[in-house]
């Protein structure tokens, strides 16, 4: 049975909570997360390990096996979450597809390219080996791998890490997915190939029309890619805004850690401001807001911080945050504390 | 500062010169085949580098994986001999000094690695770790070993209470400020640090980098860092040299070789990092190379950039380019450099063309 509701967003996640029960108690990945991604719209993901969003992008995707998933996924209209599993296995690959960080460990190494793209497209598609493999040929020469007629018959040992990473999105495209989700796409790959990788999945979703959910820690790669970014912390999302708003007037003070921990490429070289502390402990997170043991701000919220989960609240028409500092409070820092950006 | 020529001859005087001279520096790794194991080739990872190193500076070695930035790191610590070419520590010839000749060196010269999990014995205690080298080198500090490891642990910001702890109870950050606590232990003069933050979170990055950096202050420290992370690089080092293909293609002075890179891998390597800034999206003026690095098995001949460049003239394909200073300071291999500055165009054409290729 499944649950239709075609008013709803492309993508529509809603509280969505991927909890994992270990010997040491429960561990909390995603702990209330929501957003929408529209068709031809590219949602960038960040954060850091253990903030949550690979376990996101796999339990929409359906691929976790022994997590506790509540919340809402409505992908095209359907509801994912409780769904029958061979009604997610029917839209994996034909409607939502993903591309994985480790194009080695994520291709299987005893069988060509060719087999594994037609494999693929069999599976959604009744067609012959033989038309199967010349659309494997095709999608090889599509993402740029040269040859393809004479490569699709070789083995991925035989690919470099960039060959292997375009292999990879031939086979998710092979079946015109509407949802991609890249999983650190580019974070294996040298930096000339992570721009023509990159440069890739822009010309491929312009022409699919298709959603794209970009998961990373690289904030140049978001600030190139992504139309709305959610920056993600200890399972929950801090901030959601555009690209440009986000990096031009950033709301959160863990934003505001992670563009004052990189490095500006264009010259100033002054000293960095790391995030003090380590990332919380998912099994007991910290009470009140999960990131008030780093934040240098939390004075300012009156004992809050400590005892309140902040709620994401709009500070503008689609910018969105979830921090206790009042608006005067934020903007007075951004002005006078927070490295500039932009 | 370019070679210069007369280094066989310099005075043995450990405070004048560079602290490590490198000089026509190879590693040909051979490949064998067959039953017999025969040598059916070699892999050259690292085909004749000249670079100093001078005190108290950051030089480091930027690159795309395979061309030899980590090797070049393994030979100048002496973790691998050389085929070919010289290393000089402090004045001293170390290119083929035995293990037992080294030892003394490795007080000297020491090494952070990349991975902060595999590179920490899991089964030794923190304290066990960072005094191992005292073990080794039979020195005892004043104060006694225990005293000397908290005083370490608590320089790279680390509880020395911790001191009975193993490496599992510790965070990548925390593991990497162990690693570096352990290559401080006897006071090195120069640290190899091959990739010391590339396995970190960005925020953790960046105490790290800090770390390193106040180090650098404290101790007088000399660093060669390997890295890929171009912001980085830029964020830390005073030198930099841009390698690929087991060659240096570029040398200079950090701001020089963002600023004006010459070497035209060094403008599409720079052109392809992705900014942390949205409003240049799209208007920025990127190269992209096409195709992969080809093998070091069999590289290009004469320049080997020469198959992924778009200035590539016939020229460049039979000829190898020598890395020439161009700018005060800033040596580049090539026959059509960047950014090249006015005036120097007569001194690079008496420098490369020879009367053979005039005629």
């Amino acid at each position: 049975m499944s649950i239709r509701d075609e008013s709803r967003p492309f993508l529509d996640v809603r509280d969505l909570k991927v909890h994992f029960a270990t010997d040491d108690g429960v561990v909390k990945a995603v702990d209330g997360l929501s957003f929408s991604l529209e068709r031809g719209q590219r949602l960038g993901i960040v954060g850091e390990s253990g903030s949550g969003k690979s376990v996101s992008s796999m339990a929409i995707m359906g691929l976790h096996r022994r997590a506790q998933i509540t919340g809402e996924i409505w992908l095209g209209g359907e509801q994912l979450v409780g769904a029958d599993p061979e009604q997610v296995r029917r839209l994996r690959g034909r409607r939502m597809a993903m591309i994985f960080q480790d194009p080695l460990s994520a291709l299987h190494p005893f069988y060509t390219v060719g087999q594994q793209i037609v494999e693929a497209y069999r599976l959604h598609h009744d067609v012959s080996k033989k038309v199967a493999r010349k659309h494997a040929v095709d999608l090889l020469g599509r993402v740029g791998i040269p040859q393809p007629s004479s490569r699709v018959d070789d083995h991925p040992h035989n690919f470099s890490g960039g060959m292997r990473q375009r292999a990879m999105i031939a086979m998710a495209l092979a079946n015109d997915p509407d949802l991609l989700i890249a999983d650190e796409p580019t974070t294996a790959l040298d930096v000339t190939v992570q721009a023509q990788i990159l440069d890739l999945i822009l010309d491929l979703q312009a022409e699919f029309d298709s959603a794209v959910l970009l998961i990373t820690h690289d904030l140049g790669v978001v600030a190139e890619v992504a139309d709305d970014v959610l920056v993600m912390y200890a399972g929950r999302a801090v901030e959601h805004g555009p690209t440009s708003e986000l990096f031009a007037a950033p709301a959160h003070p863990y934003t505001w850690g992670l563009l004052g921990s990189v490095p500006r490429f264009d010259g100033g070289t002054g000293r960095l401001v790391p995030i003090p502390g380590n990332p919380p402990s998912l099994l007991n997170p910290p009470p009140g807001c999960p990131f008030h043991p780093r934040c240098r701000y939390r004075e300012l919220t009156g004992g809050r911080a400590e005892t309140e989960r902040p709620q994401l609240r709009a500070i503008g028409p689609a910018h969105s945050v979830a921090c206790h500092l009042d608006d005067a409070q934020r903007r007075r820092i951004v002005s006078e504390e927070v490295p500039t950006w932009l | 500062m370019a070679v210069t020529q007369d280094q066989d001859q310099r005075p043995e005087v450990p405070d004048g010169g560079p602290l490590l001279r490198v000089s026509g520096l190879e590693k040909h790794f051979p490949v064998r085949r067959g039953l017999l194991q025969r040598q059916v080739g070699a892999v050259r990872a690292v085909d004749g580098l000249d670079f100093d190193v001078r005190r108290g500076e950051t030089l480091s070695l930027v690159g795309e994986s395979g061309c030899g930035k980590t090797t070049t790191g393994r030979l100048v610590t002496r973790l691998i001999e050389p085929t070919g070419g010289r290393v000089e520590f402090e004045g001293r010839d170390i290119t083929h000094s035995s293990v037992r000749q080294l030892r003394p060196l490795r007080r000297d010269i020491a090494m952070v690695f990349q991975d902060p999990y595999s590179a920490l014995n899991p089964r030794h205690t923190i304290g066990t770790i960072v005094a191992a080298p005292f073990r080794i080198q039979g020195i005892d500090p004043p104060g006694g070993i225990r005293s000397a490891v908290q005083e370490l642990l608590s320089r790279v910001g680390l509880n020395p209470e911790h001191y009975n702890r193993y490496p599992h109870e510790f965070s990548g950050g925390q593991r990497q400020r162990i690693g570096i606590a352990r290559t401080l232990a006897l006071r090195p003069k120069l640290i190899v640090a091959d990739e010391p933050v590339s396995a970190l979170d960005v925020s953790i990055q960046a105490q790290v980098v800090n770390l390193l950096e106040d180090l650098q202050a404290e101790l007088d420290l000399t660093y060669v860092l390997i890295a890929h992370d171009l912001s980085v690089v830029r964020h830390v080092s005073d030198r930099v040299a841009v390698m690929y293909l087991g060659k240096i293609v570029e040398l200079g002075d950090r701001d020089a070789v963002y600023d004006r890179p010459m070497h035209p891998y060094t403008v599409a390597l720079l052109s392809a990092v992705p900014r942390p800034d949205p409003r240049g999206r799209g208007q920025r003026r990127r190269i992209l190379l096409t195709g992969d690095v080809p093998s070091p098995l069999n590289p290009p001949p004469a320049c080997r950039f020469h198959t992924r460049c778009w200035k590539a003239q016939e020229v460049c394909r039979t000829q190898e380019p020598p890395l020439a200073e161009l700018a005060p300071g800033h040596r580049v291999a090539c026959h059509f450099p960047e950014n090249e500055p006015s005036g120097a165009d007569a001194a690079r054409v008496s420098d490369r063309v020879t009367p053979a290729t005039l005629r």
